[in-house]
């Protein structure tokens, strides 16, 4: 059932004597969450086609400390992140790719005067290259007729305004894709930032997951289109929520490519 | 006995901007109770974004109908400026219209500010009619009663009062210009595409009554713009003067970037530093240990004082906040307001207290803001991006939880499970580091 991935671990490429191009910054979410797990097999499968030299840190990485900063908890965050960058800087790692926007900010904003200086690039921009340079193509067909809307994880977006490449990713697919009232700049949160993926919500009227779902669903999509693995779960919720999942999948974009390539 | 008037309107232009520099010291006072923080870095991008957002009104007009009647009244206000400098000439020195030598050139400005008086009105209408009768929902949230909804609507007041005694003058003016055989020093000076219209109610007038119409509307407008600028203090009006400063000592990094405790850094190295002696003594015994996070204005820094005396109380905050939109606690905006009332009160209670503060046994952390809010925050930014005037609430809530978390252990237990995880296992779950690579064979 499982098909084989190729996952390289810098300890095994650095006994080798090798140094690969690119670290594969998997996250917390991406190693342990069953959903989330599935995005990075394909973000994986993807890379594995397109040849990518790429390498895991695998049981040496840990959490960014990225939820433990924004919940406010600033001891636990320089310790993760200066765990991680002596490993990292060990490792001479130059660039790094990460399906996670939370772990992308963190490492691309908050990690270099602690130290840690990387290239930092999100999945969805990784994936606009490989697709302008032409390393991946994927079935055109797959998509024909679906009506898919991208929901801006704020980490991505607002925090270090990347609203174009997803968006260009997406429309290579084929599909419609349609923008929801509050979009890029003015996105709403899907409820799980600063913390709140761990928690209950404060008392209120209603969850932020069932209002944003509202916004996506108001579209009309076949797909709701996401980078951000907690995202994927606050929508996924918000359409069950709804009782509409038989008619809207919640993909991050990573999956809406890597199922299009008949792998 | 003919200097009388030159030398009241002296002592009154002395008093108007004395009491004016006061409370303006009181301010630079109250912002500097802040912390340090250093924003003099990349000042060409500084200026940029102050020309950008507080001249140009760049953010304003992103939504427009509010945008393009705040741009009229801004532009009024600023051109109005003008005719002040020559108000306050002609006041001092006894003179009539003294701009009125640039010939054409007075023409077109008086002109230009009649009809700009007139669009004030109109938007300044349509403002009030959009908070009073249409009720838009940001300003009818728990934290716009009493004075902050007052404070509004005056100053919607004020603003009719002066235009329309500014066009009352100078349509008195217009009459007097015209007496046949001329009256004292009304020579013809200025064009009055506006109040020429108003002024054939002077017809019949006698001459002397006119004439004192025409004063007391000069006076009335000019002591009304001296109580308007000494009001500003008091209100959320303040934002048109701090706008500028706001804009420019603004945040330049990317909005996910939030910065690094320096005093964090150099306690967790000293604890991952194998080498380093546990028992050695400070560097320097007498150091204050520095307080991690804010549960009073004083631990904010200055910028963040400075924005909430920068505030609007416009809601655009609130009103793209997630967790305010689902009925929850936080409101951005009352972030702001409260920071502002509780530095005002901290600031009187320094000068009650001959220039130092006495503590008063109360706090911005539950006093005015309560940890329900401060843990409702997703840290989304969308009211960071929606502010006007670059102002982050944001902020203000990350050093809130700061201390409740490292000074109080007072996070959410469902929080503190996952810093304990996170701690334990490297990852917010409880699940051993040595299956994160799992996923590879599943
Ligand atoms: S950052 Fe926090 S306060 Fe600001 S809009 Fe988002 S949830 Fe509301
Ligand atoms: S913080 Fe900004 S957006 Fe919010 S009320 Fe104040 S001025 Fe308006």
């Amino acid at each position: 059932m499982s098909e084989n991935l190729i996952v390289p671990t810098m300890a095994e490429m650095m006994a080798e004597g090798k140094q690969p191009e690119i670290l594969f910054w998997v996250g917390s979410a991406g190693s342990y969450d069953d959903r989330a797990k599935k995005i990075t097999r394909a973000f994986v499968k993807i890379l594995n086609k397109a040849n990518v030299n790429f390498a895991v840190l695998g049981t040496e990485e840990s959490c960014t400390g990225d939820v433990a900063k924004r919940a406010g908890n600033e001891f636990l965050f320089q310790m993760q992140a200066l765990m991680n960058i002596e490993l990292l800087n060990a490792y001479e790692v130059k660039k790094i790719v990460t399906c996670d926007p939370h772990s992308f900010n963190c490492l691309k904003n908050e990690y270099p005067s602690l130290g840690g200086k990387y290239e930092v690039i999100h999945h969805t921009q990784f994936l606009q290259q490989l697709l302008k340079e032409g390393r991946i193509d994927f079935n055109k067909e797959t998509y024909k007729g679906s009506r898919i809307t991208f929901h801006d994880p704020c980490y991505l977006g607002r925090a270090n305004q990347e609203y174009e490449a997803p968006r260009e990713v997406l429309s290579q697919t084929n599909a419609e894709i349609v923008e929801m009232k509050r979009s890029k700049s003015t996105a709403l949160c899907c409820g799980a930032g600063g913390g709140q993926m761990f928690k209950e919500p404060e008392k209120g009227d209603m969850d932020i997951n069932v209002l944003r779902t509202q916004d996506a669903l108001e579209t009309k999509p076949s797909i709701i289109a996401t980078g951000c693995p907690y995202c994927n779960t606050m929508m996924t919720d918000g359409v069950k929520f709804s009782e509409k999942e038989s008619k809207v999948k919640v993909l991050d974009i990573a999956e809406i490519i890597a199922n299009a390539q008949d792998l | 006995m003919s200097f009388l008037p030159n030398i009241l309107f002296a002592i009154i232009l002395f008093l108007g901007i004395g009491f004016f520099v006061k409370n303006v010291k009181k301010l630079i006072r109250n912002i500097k109770l802040g912390q340090d923080i250093d924003r003099t870095d990349n000042s060409s991008a500084r200026w940029k974004n102050m020309a950008m957002i507080a001249l140009g009104q760049s953010k304003m007009v992103k939504r427009p109908v509010a945008g393009f009647l705040h741009i009229l009244v801004y532009v009024g206000f600023v051109i109005i400026n003008i005719e002040v400098l020559e108000i306050i000439i002609d006041g001092l020195f006894g003179t009539h219209r003294v701009f009125s030598v640039l010939g054409g050139v007075y023409n077109f400005l008086i002109g230009s500010f009649e009809i700009l008086a007139l669009l004030v009105v109109v938007a300044v209408v349509t403002f009030w009619i959009r908070r009073n009768i249409i009720k838009i929902q940001r300003f009818w949230k728990p934290e716009m009663k009493g004075w902050p909804k007052n404070d509004a609507n005056y100053i919607l007041y004020f603003e009719v009062v002066l235009m329309s005694l500014f066009l009352l003058m100078n349509a008195a003016d217009f009459h007097l210009q015209h007496v046949a055989g001329g009256f004292g020093h009304y020579h013809e000076a200025g064009s009055f595409p506006v109040s020429q219209i108003i002024a054939p109610i002077f017809d019949g007038m006698d001459n002397s009554a006119v004439f004192m119409i025409e004063r007391a509307a000069w006076w009335l407008h000019i002591c009304g713009i001296l109580v308007f600028l000494n009001y500003l203090y008091y209100s959320k009006h303040l934002h048109i003067l701090l706008a500028f400063p706001n804009t420019y000592f603004a945040n330049l990094n990317p909005y996910g970037q939030f910065d690094n405790l320096e005093s964090v850094t150099n306690e967790v190295k000293m604890m991952m530093d194998p080498n380093a002696d546990p028992f050695a003594a400070p560097a320097d015994p007498d150091a204050v240990p520095a307080k991690f996070g804010a549960s009073d204005v004083q631990d904010l820094n200055w910028v963040q004082l400075l924005n909430a005396y920068t505030c609007t109380e416009c809601g655009r905050c609130t009103s793209s906040c997630p967790a305010n939109l689902t009925g929850k606690k936080l409101s951005p905006r009352k972030i702001m307001m409260d920071t502002r009332d509780r530095l005002e009160e901290v600031g009187k209670n320094i000068d009650a207290n001959g220039g130092k503060f006495v503590d008063d046994g109360k706090s911005l952390l539950n006093d005015y803001i309560t940890p329900e809010e401060l843990w409702a925050c997703t840290t989304c930014n969308a009211c960071v991006e929606e502010c006007p005037v670059n102002i982050s609430p944001l902020s203000i809530i990350v050093e809130m939880r700061r201390y409740l978390v490292m000074e109080q252990s007072a996070a959410p237990m469902e929080l503190n499970n996952m810093m304990t995880n996170i701690e334990n296992n490297g990852a917010p779950w409880p699940y051993s580091q040595m299956d994160r690579l799992n996923w590879k064979n599943e």
